[in-house]
């Protein structure tokens, strides 16, 4: 695409070509958008909306997932737009659990977020799924951002074993009538594992690494013994 | 209950039926297959996930997403009792209690032998017949706890009609005509917009709909010429366009289209076909929801009649090359489905979430394919300025707002209903037409434009209802939602119910909606149930509301805390 697009963010002007996303031109003269779903590989959703900014729109636009256009005034850091980011934060801390989401803890110290605000509210809690010898699931520690059920279909791998439960404030990752990973469509291709953005998809072996086991226990304990015919 | 084994033959019959086509028939399957069992048990979804090719997390996920959908055993009678803000103001909640002691069950429970169950559910859109509620797909409204067990047998008689005002534009044939009868219909100058409007060009009735000013009714607001104007010139044939109306009308103290929808089902069908003969498209499509079981049944049937007397289909009205047919897609339980984008999700048989916009609906709707969808009231208004003529029309209202508008009067007033009037009359005027406050009492507060709407004071009673009166009085019209508080209301029990509705339609996308609905609802919940407000409580709101106003990716998220913070605004001690 030869047209090209000159716009202002945050008072400097940059030309960028058509489609290009407002992360994006940003990111091109060096203005850090935060994101927390986001990930460059995958489809964007525009679901956290932390990267939302001032467009002059009747309401914020999402950077991930709005192109530039010619004349746009880019706001990425106002008073507003930051409001909105800390609240989210806020938000979001008193619903997950984000001990093992360093980019996330980062940004609510950066927004200068109070964990405790919102602590009365309920949290999303689940059990630890433990169901097959290579990952754990841990959905006290998802965040909702779908990049596991991304890789999981269209994204990369077309296997389809990963879906959602419930709705609204309750929704979470699940599985067909949330079965175990092995009587999934499940591959074990580790892509959801490679992708999950805090603890909620773990290996295995790290998790047991973490606890303090050696690694021959390990093997022990998560490998068949291979049968000899 | 107990588990008896599934048998897979009963399904056969379906099955068959669906064979070969795709994911967007998987709503309807999943419907007829809840029929026939009751419920969706697992083997069901399977089978349902080899016809279609749907992999079975997708049919997991979309069972989850819709509350009429049940992946656990469930009752073949679920009884279904409104919770929302107009039935609250009519003291539904004696309604529930008589119900749940009468059936010995909580929400959500169903009887041992699997007979019954029964369910608190959000706004059933029937507000001018509150307390209301469905007994399986029979409504019942004005209930009360000495018609319990009445309503408990089966033998309420279901609700008539309250739909007033003058003049009728576009609900004229009320209680003239026999809704099921397409030859009544005839009878009362139908097919005569059409008519008219086929001895013109489409760019003429395009002129027509900009000189008639109609913006659409849902409460978006987009003007209908230039909707149709936009899909007419996207990109594609008219196989590859659609019409749809968005009959999944679900916004708490909204209930005009449902009144449409089943007094004068005719007229919608004909009013896609003047849409689809503008925009050059082939395939309509009614979304219904899933709680409006008589407008499903009555739109059916016109549907039906109209197609077997060649109204739908090939070459209509003997004019060679257009074609149109209509499918009517029944939702399952989620306000959400009411938003554009996640309608088209719902139809291709997915969650009902909603997507990115741009692109829009008029190059990139159903199927990624240009989409004209309206509201039920903007189609059945261009078809009355395609029947009586713009000049007409315009007669009515004022130079900004032409024609006429419905209000959906409900609260504590004397006479709730659909008012069909001119636009321009006032909040107090409109009360006045409907009988004043019930037993004489003073007015705290009218909700205007919808749960997603605002408050007025008693002060602001004087402003008229026209485009141009909300542009500067700064409250929308929405889906034309007036609904009376008196000042016996605890105002906090209200916002409350406000917020619990969207903590339970959010869709769960967006981090903002997802989860500030949920906290707006837990503050306000702690406010009204545990001795009121605390330091802080105030400013987390406000700060929650903003958020979801300016961050959250659709309409939903971006309104729900529209009435709570208008309330904030007008009566800070609410929350101080």
């Amino acid at each position: 695409m030869s047209e090209t697009i000159t716009l202002k963010i945050d008072g400097r002007e940059i030309t960028v070509p058509q489609g290009t996303t407002i992360l994006d031109a940003a990111a091109q003269l060096g203005i850090e958008i935060p994101v927390i779903c986001y990930h460059p590989h995958l489809t964007a959703n525009g679901l956290c909306r932390v990267c939302s900014v001032d467009v002059g729109w009747r309401v914020q636009a999402a950077a991930c997932v709005t192109q530039c256009a010619n004349g746009m005034n880019v706001e990425t850091h106002s008073e507003d737009v930051c409001r909105g980011r800390r609240t989210i934060l806020e938000m979001l801390a008193a619903t997950v659990e984000l001990a093992e989401a360093p980019e996330i803890l980062a940004l609510l110290q950066e927004y200068e977020a109070d964990e405790s605000r919102f602590a009365a509210g309920e949290r999303r809690t689940a059990p630890i799924h433990d169901d097959n010898p290579f990952y754990i699931r841990d959905y006290n520690q998802c965040i909702n951002c779908w990049r596991c059920v991304q890789v999981c279909a269209e994204d990369a791998q077309y296997t389809f074993a990963l879906s959602f439960d419930g709705r609204g404030f309750h929704t979470q990752i699940g599985t067909f009538m949330n079965k175990g990973m092995t009587d999934t469509t499940c591959v074990f291709c580790g892509q959801c594992v490679g992708v999950c953005p805090t603890g909620a998809l773990k290996p295995k072996r790290q998790l047991l690494l973490e606890q303090g086991w050696d690694p021959d226990s390990i093997f022990e304990a998560t490998r068949r013994k291979r049968k000899k015919t | 209950m107990t588990t008896e084994p599934i048998d897979l033959t009963l399904l056969e019959p379906v099955l068959q039926r669906y064979h070969g086509r795709r994911r967007d028939a998987l709503l309807p399957l999943l419907h007829e297959a809840q029929a026939v069992y009751g419920w969706l048990p697992e083997t069901v979804q399977e089978a349902v996930s080899k016809t279609l090719r749907v992999p079975l997390a997708d049919i997991h996920g979309v069972i989850e997403f819709y509350t009429m959908f049940y992946n656990r055993p469930m009752a073949r009678t679920v009884v279904r009792i409104c919770e929302d803000v107009a039935c609250q103001l009519a003291g539904c909640e004696a309604i529930h209690k008589a119900v749940s002691e009468k059936l010995g069950l909580q929400h959500g429970e169903m009887s041992e032998d699997g007979a019954i169950a029964y369910e608190r559910v959000p706004c059933l859109g029937m507000c001018e017949h509150a307390p209301n509620a469905l007994y399986g797909d029979k409504p019942a409204g004005d209930l009360t706890v000495t018609a319990v067990d009445d309503f408990l047998a089966g033998t309420y008689p279901e609700p008539a009609a309250k739909i007033y005002g003058e003049p009728k534009l576009k609900l004229f044939r009320v209680g003239q005509m026999d809704p099921l009868s397409l030859d009544d219909y005839l009878a009362h100058e139908g097919y005569v917009g059409l008519q008219n409007a086929m001895q013109h060009t489409p760019e003429e009735i395009i002129q027509w709909m900009d000189a008639s000013n109609i913006l659409g009714r849902g409460g978006a607001m987009f003007p209908v010429g230039n909707k149709w104007k936009f899909t007419r010139a996207a990109p594609g044939t008219p196989a590859q366009k659609h019409i749809i109306a968005n009959c999944d009308e679900s916004e708490p103290g909204t209930f005009k289209d449902r009144g449409l929808m089943e007094e004068d089902p005719f007229s919608l069908v004909e009013a896609m076909t003047l849409a689809a003969y503008v925009v050059g498209a082939e395939n309509g499509w009614i979304f219904i929801r899933g709680e409006y079981p008589r407008s499903h049944k009555r739109l059916l049937n016109a549907v039906e009649k109209a197609r077997a007397a060649g109204y739908l289909g090939k070459n209509i009205l003997g004019r060679a090359g257009f074609h149109f047919d209509i499918e009517v897609r029944l939702g399952a339980g989620a306000y959400i489905c009411g938003e554009e984008t996640a309608l088209f999700e719902a139809i291709e048989g997915k969650r009902g979430f909603p997507r990115i916009k741009p692109p829009f609906p008029t190059t990139h709707g159903l199927f990624h394919q240009p989409t004209a969808i309206n509201n039920v009231e903007t189609l059945v208004a261009a078809l009355a300025v395609a029947r009586i003529g713009w000049e007409a029309w315009a007669a009515y209202g004022t130079d900004d707002s032409k024609g006429t508008k419905w209000f959906c009067l409900s609260g504590h007033v004397n006479r709730p209903g659909l008012y069909e009037l001119p636009f321009g009359v006032t909040v107090r005027e409109l009360i006045e037409m409907g009988g004043g406050v019930k037993d004489g009492r003073a007015i705290q507060a009218v909700l205007v434009g919808g749960a997603a709407g605002r408050f007025l004071s008693p002060a602001e009673l004087d402003y008229p209802l026209t485009y141009a009166s909300s542009r500067n009085h700064a409250f929308p019209i929405g889906s034309g939602v007036v609904m009376v508080i008196d000042d016996q209301t605890d105002m906090r029990h209200t916002l409350y119910h406000l917020a619990h509705f969207f903590a339970h339609e959010s869709c769960g996308k967006c981090f903002p909606c997802q989860i500030g609905t949920q906290r707006q609802m837990e503050i306000l919940h702690h406010i009204n149930h545990n001795g009121g407000p605390q330091p802080g409580d105030k400013e987390r709101l406000l700060d929650v509301g903003f958020t979801m106003t300016e961050t959250s990716l659709c309409g939903l998220g971006q309104t729900a805390a529209a009435a709570i913070v208008s309330a904030i605004n007008l009566w800070p001690e609410l929350v101080e």
